[in-house]
């Protein structure tokens, strides 16, 4: 059967769009030497910030998954005034420019700032600290968590929640029995997003803490300070070990289950 | 058993008010309406799953309206059936118990039982996914009334389903019935469920209640236009009345009876429409000659229009009969029917 024009160019745009995103991506990650790889990942500092990325990145998605949560289900059950605003706003993170996020975090945690006075009352430092990056990872990274299980939890009908109420179930048993057991797959896939999001983030984390140096700094330290060749190993660690990473969760997690 | 007094409710685009309802233990009550009545809201509301903005709902003496749903023993069945995809059909079944403390040998007598009534033993370890639409729905039933509830609301639960299902699903329904000691409040517009289940109905309309009583007085003796057009009065016509008269457009119909005067619509159910060819000698005191202008195929049945002066009648009959009468639309036909088929309200 011959082919209509229509199917050509559906099938041309969708050669160019992927190689438009795997041939720098491949480029980069076989830039480097085997030899090359290897002495980088002796090198402590590049393992210091790799673990640092991706264990705030980690805090980042708990802190989302444990406050969202709750948010999130509330946004998928009930219509209230405002909530195309609330919905507006948990979406602002991911539209305002990363630096500015870094500035407008610091102008709260500052010295200016009450809050920043009471923190630093507290001893709680956030600029050129750990938590000063989680809490920036968390600002980024919140509205995918929020947006995945809320989509989740609009996916699972209300009645099966108000038949197990009827059945005698109180709220809480009614979500530990029926809402999380069909939602914890979106959810999932919230974190992982929250934290796919909050590791690759630089900007922000630039302004709120150089050092501590997460990976993304270190990677663009060494390509100011040396160059192409010197950034991409590092690059090339950082991207394989989150790749690794997300596969091995998402294939222990969702393996074992039975299909729904 | 069931009491609703008062019951006002109050949802953005949608108002039930003045409900007063009263259904007795174990009575098969059936709640009749056109979409958007009202009628799954009210049901929701009974199981404490919509709030109430006034108004009292008792299950016994006992006055519920504030507790929450999982306080009230009341299940709820609905017409997609809302099973729990995760669990099995058994996990279904008995998920109920997790929350009621029950004997175990009793809890697994009552199940042996259920599953025996609605057909289900050999699919305890299935998942909801590969189940039929009858199977679905009788797993749901089993798993309402698993925890003995004193009331089970069934909101549709037969309108999902194919025809062949829907009439295994509705003995089912009768069965647990008459083995149980719920009461049944079940909502439906499908006549055939009405007749074969309820013993008492109540219809409803844009959030109120239009009548409530045996469901062959409701089917008789509409007590509103609107409850005459609902249950199928296709021939309604406003009239005056003067003693066992009625005139509608100028014709002239007999009603057997003396009418109240104040008395404005007039109503005859097609089904009691006498369609033939010649004129019809029999006790019948309303005799017309009319010609047919529609003739309208509803699938078992055909529905003939018939013009009368300035009324047109409408009359069912089968296909045979419309064959052998040799009926079609323009030629001339007589039409009659019993005074005592004709309705005054």
């Amino acid at each position: 059967m011959r082919r209509e024009p229509f199917f050509w160019i559906t099938i041309s745009c969708g050669l160019v769009i992927m190689a438009f995103i795997l041939l720098p991506l491949i480029e980069m990650m076989t830039a480097p030497s085997l030899s090359m790889l290897k002495e980088t990942i002796k090198d402590k500092d590049v393992v210091r910030s790799i673990w640092l990325s991706i264990y705030t990145a980690g805090l980042a998605a708990l802190i989302s998954f444990v406050l969202g949560t709750p948010l999130a289900y509330l946004l998928a059950r009930r219509n209230f005034m405002g909530k195309r605003l609330v919905e507006g706003i948990i979406d602002l993170p991911i539209v305002i420019p990363h630096p500015v996020v870094g500035i407008a975090i610091l102008s709260v945690a500052g010295r200016n700032h009450w809050i920043g006075q009471l923190l630093s009352e507290l001893g709680i430092r956030v600029m050129g600290s750990v938590t000063g990056i989680v809490i920036v990872l968390t600002f980024v990274g919140m509205p995918f968590y929020l947006n995945a299980a809320k989509n989740g939890f609009e996916s699972i009908s209300p009645r099966l929640e108000k038949v197990s109420r009827s059945l005698g179930a109180s709220m809480f048993s009614t979500f530990f029995r029926i809402t999380f057991p069909l939602a914890w797959r979106s959810m999932l896939i919230g974190i992982i997003m929250c934290c796919a999001r909050a590791i690759s983030e630089f900007g922000a984390v630039v302004i709120v803490a150089y050092h501590p140096m997460i990976a993304p700094v270190l990677i663009y330290e060494r390509f100011e300070a040396y160059g192409l060749k010197y950034s991409q190993p590092v690059a090339v660690w950082l991207v394989s070990l989150c790749l690794a990473l997300f596969l091995t969760l998402r294939i222990l997690t969702l393996g074992k289950t039975r299909e729904v | 058993m069931i009491r609703v007094k008062d019951l006002n409710i109050s949802l953005p685009g949608f108002k039930l008010s003045e409900i007063n309802l009263s259904i007795g233990e174990n009575e098969f009550f059936i709640l009749m309406g056109p979409t958007g009545a009202g009628k799954t809201v009210l049901l929701e509301a009974i199981a404490g799953l919509v709030p109430v903005k006034s108004g009292t709902i008792f299950i016994g003496e006992r006055n519920i309206t504030a507790l929450p749903p999982e306080k009230r023993g009341i299940s709820i069945v609905y017409q997609d059936y809302a099973l729990f995809p995760h669990l099995t059909v058994l996990e279904n079944i008995t998920y109920g118990l997790h929350f009621h403390r029950i004997d175990k040998a009793q809890a697994e007598k009552r199940l042996n039982r259920l599953l025996e009534v609605v057909n289900l033993s050999h699919l305890k370890e299935r998942l909801p996914v590969n189940l039929s639409g009858g199977e679905k729905q009788r797993v749901s039933l089993a798993r309402a009334l698993m925890v003995e509830p004193k009331v089970l609301l069934l909101d549709e639960p037969l309108s999902a389903l194919d025809p062949n299902f829907r009439e295994e699903v509705r003995n089912a329904l009768k069965r647990l019935h008459q083995s149980s000691n719920t009461t049944f409040l079940m909502v439906t517009h499908d006549f055939v469920e009405v007749l074969s289940l309820a013993g008492r109905a109540a219809v409803m309309n844009k959030g109120r209640i239009e009548q409530t009583g045996q469901v062959k007085e409701i089917f008789e003796k509409p007590a509103s236009p609107f409850v005459a057009d609902f249950v199928g009065m296709k021939n309604l016509f406003k009239a005056s009345f003067r003693g066992i008269y009625a005139m509608v457009s100028g014709l002239k119909i007999e009603t057997g009876r003396a009418v109240d005067p104040s008395s404005q619509y007039l109503a005859v159910r097609p089904e009691d429409i006498v369609i033939s060819r010649n004129k019809f000698s029999s006790s019948m005191r309303n005799n017309y000659s009319g010609i047919i202008i529609q003739i309208d195929n509803q699938g078992f049945y055909y529905e003939i229009d018939v013009r009368i002066k300035d009324v047109s009648f409408k009359g069912l009959i089968t296909k045979g009969a419309l064959i052998e009468l040799g009926l079609e639309e323009g030629i001339p036909v007589y039409v009659s029917f019993k005074a005592s088929a004709v309705h005054v309200f």
